[in-house]
């Protein structure tokens, strides 16, 4: 048997999606129309053994229980939030729910980081465990040379694929081969966490506690580091493709590839220029997704790399490509939506045109990921990034809104260029 | 009692490349850019031949050839006769007129002069008319502005007698300025050298100390169309003078907004919305569903399907795709691409290029 933890976060963490996780929860944003964590779930229920999936963070119950409800429903498969009082960090996290997690006495878990986009391989992570004997394996990927110091990086001896070495974010190089945020643990993590747990106990009761949990335990600087050599800590590299949802710009990024993983699984939830009853939908540029609820005019030409969330009003001659329409969205007649997110029961009046930057890795270097930009540049100038409307905003005909954002509840009255709007 | 002449004559200062209004002029001389559906030298032509002008003299220091052909047609058309006077050298404002001295006097009557890029309701009937009555050497066509300290201002008496001018004056003496149409008597002819040489800055101020030159105050509206803003400017002013004077010529259909001038030729779509203020040339195509504010398009340009344009002149047989924004005085030379989902905005693109880039700041496209 075995299970699957999700570690969502809480609402103190994700502020680069701002305004986005405004409105709704980092966790359940709707890429390629399902919540992002959604699809990590689509990954476990693959996995016949897998019986039960378990979701830590620390929002607010009621904020996720829907969600968990809706969830349990439609796969049939144990579900269960379990909400941290605070911040415990990751290996903290696993810790405090450690009786949760082991009830049943499965053969192993897998840990997978609420905000990574990716074809997760699960299935092979697993073999992979069992075949090395491992505590924990590690999915890793490939970075650019210089990217890489922003992740975890591995390194690795060739032949056994045994992580030899582990620093989290290091300030020189190390190895290009970074973690993904995508583990299988093996049950004695337990004892080695125990042991990290205990150690820091006494510190604490030493030197006093800083400002810090006193169960608040990091899963790489405290237990990853410490295992890389010991001969049970090892990586499997992987080439499919592997995200992270940090900035809204990457749900764009993350929504192209999600919907062209449908081709392999879910070929039924792409949309076609005409239905299954034979009838023109609109033009569409493969890949789209519409939400079966949603309006569109005939006219309209969507795509590619859009989707459209349930209840939204698509007007006729709209054009709308690499973009994210979220739930109960109008777009009035001949308006143009591009790499833009619009926020759901926004409104964007006719002959628009609402536009944004995409900010993909860098097609030309190989291994490159989201460069995940800050706001602003080294001028304190806005860095041109998507076009994010967040939830009831409104924009008025014929205006432009370009490489903007714009905060809830707000009802524009000109075109704005490279601003964000309070 | 009213004054006639016989047989009048009309110099037009067209002069040089017409450098202002580019990327327009790289494919046309100035005079026979489409203002409203007609080359701004044929308003000019139509308006003297109605006060009885027989003799246009064109001032022309280039492309000479292009603009013969195209207006003998019209002046047959109209029965005027047209002369071309070449500088080979430009003469300025007032050295041409020397050039045409020969033709000038053949008649003891005045003569109009004309700076090529004016639009107004030319009322050169009454001018000729307060000129006779008035029985000096030459008239100014006066106009007021918002803005005097900008020109150079007329100042002149009850009598309607200049008495000087004043450039850019610092403290407001006058809003009247030189409207560029004048009428002057053939002894003006004696006070200009055939040289390079300013009308304004050395004929006018002598004449003025004189007492030799008389100001006509314009009524309506007045524009140097010269450069892009101010040409739409003009349109703006000259559609709206139609709809007073003879709206039967707007066009009036369905999703039109505003004063509107179609040729009868275009095509124009289902659920669009023309207007206010937008001339729309022969041979034009606007698709379906295209939104179109304060623009000139020019012969056999095409606009397709959803595109939303504001402020912008099309320059003939250019293509713009669907869904393209275009706003901020944007000029697109002749025969121009602009690819689906762009967005121009002030762009000045020069003839016969391809954009597939949006330009969301103003820039000149070579």
């Amino acid at each position: 048997m075995l299970k699957a933890v999700i570690l969502i976060g809480g609402p103190q963490k994700g502020t680069r999606f701002r305004p986005l996780s405004l409105d709704i929860p980092k966790p359940l944003f709707p890429v390629a129309g399902l919540p992002v964590i959604q699809h990590h779930i689509e990954a476990c229920i693959t996995i016949d053994e897998l019986k039960e999936i378990l979701l830590i963070g620390y929002y607010p119950a009621a904020q996720i229980q829907q969600f968990v409800g809706d969830m349990q429903q439609q796969y049939n498969i144990n579900i269960r939030y379990l909400q941290e009082f605070t911040a415990l960090g990751t290996a903290g996290g696993l810790y405090h729910f450690r009786d949760q997690i082991r009830c049943g006495n499965p053969d192993a878990f897998f840990v997978m980081n609420g905000d990574v986009c990716a074809d997760f391989p699960l299935q092979e992570l697993y073999t992979f465990h069992k075949q090395k004997g491992a505590l924990v394996t590690i999915m890793g990927t490939e970075a650019t040379r210089q990217q890489s110091l922003k992740y975890g990086c591995m390194a690795t001896n060739k032949a056994t694929q045994e992580v030899t070495h582990y620093v989290e974010k290091p300030s020189s190089y190390v190895s290009t081969l970074i973690n993904c945020g995508i583990y299988v643990f093996s049950l004695e993590i337990f004892s080695t966490i125990g042991e990290a747990f205990n150690i820091k106990q006494q510190d604490i009761y030493r030197n006093g506690n800083g400002s810090k949990e006193t169960g608040f335990i990091q899963l790489e600087q405290e237990i990853l580091t410490p295992l890389a050599g010991g001969g049970r800590l090892f990586a499997l590299q992987v080439t499919t493709w592997w995200s992270q949802l940090k900035t809204a710009g990457s749900a764009i990024y993350a929504n192209r590839h999600y919907l062209e993983l449908y081709h392999k699984k879910h070929s039924e939830r792409l949309l076609h220029t005409v239905n299954d009853k034979g009838n023109a939908v609109c033009n569409i540029i493969p890949d789209v997704y519409i939400h079966p609820t949603a309006t569109v005019h005939p006219s309209a030409t969507l795509g590619p790399n859009v989707s459209i969330g349930p209840g939204v009003m698509i007007g006729p001659g709209v054009r709308i490509r690499e973009s994210i329409i979220l739930a109960d969205a109008v777009i009035e007649n001949h308006s143009l939506v591009l790499h833009s997110i619009i926020g759901q029961n926004s409104k964007v009046g006719r002959w628009a045109r609402v536009e944004g930057t995409p900010s993909d890795p860098d097609p030309n270097k190989p291994f490159a990921k989201m460069e995940n930009p800050p706001l602003f540049n080294h001028d304190g100038r806005l860095n041109p990034s998507i076009t994010i409307l967040g939830g009831f905003v409104s924009v008025p005909s014929e205006t432009i809104l370009l490489n903007s954002v714009v905060l809830p509840h707000k009802e524009l009255t000109r075109s704005f260029k490279n601003e964000i709007i309070l | 009692m009213t004054y006639t002449f016989a047989e009048m004559r009309a110099l037009i200062l067209v002069g040089g490349y017409g450098t202002r209004l580019r990327p327009l002029t790289l494919s046309r001389p100035k005079p026979l850019v489409e203002f409203a559906n007609k080359s701004i030298l044929l308003h000019q032509i139509e308006a003297l031949v109605e006060a009885n002008v027989t003799e246009v003299i064109l001032a022309v220091s280039y492309r000479a050839e292009e603009m013969e052909e195209e207006l003998s047609v019209e002046a047959k058309k109209l029965g005027v006769n047209i002369v071309f006077s070449h500088e080979v050298v430009p003469l300025g404002t007032a050295g041409p007129i020397a050039l045409a001295r020969e033709i000038l006097q053949k008649s003891d009557d005045p003569f109009f002069v004309l700076n090529s890029d004016i639009i107004c309701e030319f009322p050169f009937k009454e001018l000729a008319e307060f000129h006779k009555k008035c029985k000096r050497e030459g008239t100014i066509v006066v106009t007021k502005v918002e803005e005097p300290s900008k020109y150079g201002v007329v100042v002149y008496d009850e009598n309607n007698v200049i008495e000087s001018f004043v450039e850019k004056p610092q403290e407001f003496i006058s809003n009247k300025i030189n409207a560029g149409l004048y009428i002057l008597n053939p002894s003006v002819l004696n006070r200009i050298k055939l040289q390079p040489m300013s009308i304004e800055k050395e004929v006018f101020p002598g004449m003025a100390e004189d007492k030799q030159l008389n100001a006509f105050e314009l009524e309506g509206f007045w524009m140097d169309v010269g450069q892009p803003k101010d040409f739409l400017t003009g349109m703006c002013m000259y559609l709206k003078s139609l709809r007073q004077k003879t709206p039967d010529v707007l066009y009036s259909g369905v999703g039109v907004v505003g004063n509107v001038l179609v040729d009868p030729t275009a095509v124009i779509g289902a659920g669009c919305q023309i207007g206010p203020n937008v001339t729309i040339g022969p041979g034009v195509v606007i698709e379906d569903g295209v939104c179109i504010k304060r623009c000139t398009i020019l012969r056999d340009a095409m606009i397709k399907s959803h595109s939303w344009l504001e402020n912008c002149i099309i320059g003939w047989r250019c293509s713009i795709g669907r869904w393209v924004r275009m706003e901020g005085s944007t000029v697109l030379g002749e025969d121009v691409i602009v690819k689906d989902e762009l967005y121009i905005n002030g762009g000045q693109v020069l003839p016969h290029k391809n954009i597939a880039a949006s330009v969301p700041e103003p820039q000149i496209i070579m």
